[in-house]
């Protein structure tokens, strides 16, 4: 915990257009209030395949199981992006959530929502595990300019759920 | 230590407005939030304390006894009310807009130092299904 992965899924990046997304943004008010987080969550509906080069067929069906069904199979995920930061004191607020959506529906929506993510760069050199995919999405969000993104937690059904990130609330 | 989270539901009416900007400057940064006439949430309040386990009653807060303050603090204070109209924190000359962030503060001063045998961990408010705010009491 704490420490940013460099690289997690190698492969070709979508370039961060960050003159886009700073476009109109008022200036940074100086007069801050107490630390705050703020956490949004958003849904994309993905197909995968757990399989690893490394392993024999034989061993991929005893690691991976159903999950290693040739075909693949989806998921409905949610997507928990959590910002750190001191609240403006003239807006209230830790961020822009306009802002903030903007990049999730391009880097994270449009690159993933509706895909087989074993067909993505993303996935060249890992398996697409949410384990893997909690990583990959912290490492997009780090390029985010509005505010700090300390943690991802991302479901993969009801009853699975992954978190990256800090240990909020120590200062 | 353990950690207890209580949950609590208001209704409110709220809008964004800084006193210090333009009409003009408003609309731009708040959007449709800065529309006068107010609208409203059904919000979610997670209180979580943190404290030892009495040895005798096994409760590291009594939870009747937390229903009953969150009852008094926070929602016959909040619930069907206007935040900016009717609720201090939130007044005009305040300067405190009733954002997500703030609320979430304006709830952790109101309960802090109010619930014996315990420390006050986190406030959690829902807006909305998905968005919340979480404050720790950090500075």
């Amino acid at each position: 915990m704490g420490t940013v992965p460099t690289k997690i899924a190698s492969g070709a990046k979508a370039p961060i257009d960050f003159d886009q997304s700073m476009a109109g943004r008022k200036p940074r008010s100086i007069k801050t209030g107490p630390r705050a987080y703020l956490t949004r969550r958003y849904r994309l509906s993905a197909s995968h395949r757990l399989h690893s080069d490394v392993f024999t067929e034989e061993e991929n069906r005893a690691v991976y199981g159903k999950c290693n069904n040739p075909h693949g199979h989806g998921h409905n995920y949610a997507v928990e992006v959590t910002l750190s930061g001191p609240v403006d004191a003239e807006t209230g607020m830790v961020c822009d959530l306009g802002k903030l959506d903007e990049f999730a529906r391009t880097h994270l929506l449009e690159r993933f929502d509706g895909r087989n993510m074993n067909a993505l760069d993303e996935f060249d050199h890992a398996v697409p595990t949410t384990e893997n995919f909690t990583h990959e999405v912290y490492r997009i969000f780090q390029e985010f300019a509005g505010a700090r993104v300390v943690r991802i937690r991302i479901e993969e059904t009801g009853n699975n759920s992954f978190e990256y990130g800090e240990e909020l609330g120590r200062g | 230590m353990i950690f207890l989270t209580r949950k609590a539901e208001f209704s409110s009416a709220h809008y964004y407005w800084n006193e210090a900007w333009t009409k003009q400057e408003n609309e731009r940064v708040f959007g449709r939030c800065a529309n006068k006439n107010g609208h409203g949430h059904n919000y979610t309040l997670e209180v979580a304390v943190a404290g030892e386990v009495d040895p005798v009653s096994g409760f590291v807060v009594d939870l009747k006894e937390l229903k009953e303050i969150l009852e008094r603090e926070v929602v016959s204070v909040y619930d069907h009310r206007h935040l900016n109209l009717e609720v201090p924190e939130f007044a005009a000359g305040t300067g405190m807009v009733p954002t997500t962030e703030n609320i979430a503060i304006a709830i952790w001063r109101r309960l802090e130092g109010k619930i014996p045998g315990a420390k006050l961990h986190r406030v959690r408010v829902y807006e909305m299904a998905d968005l919340f705010a979480d404050y720790y009491g950090e500075r």
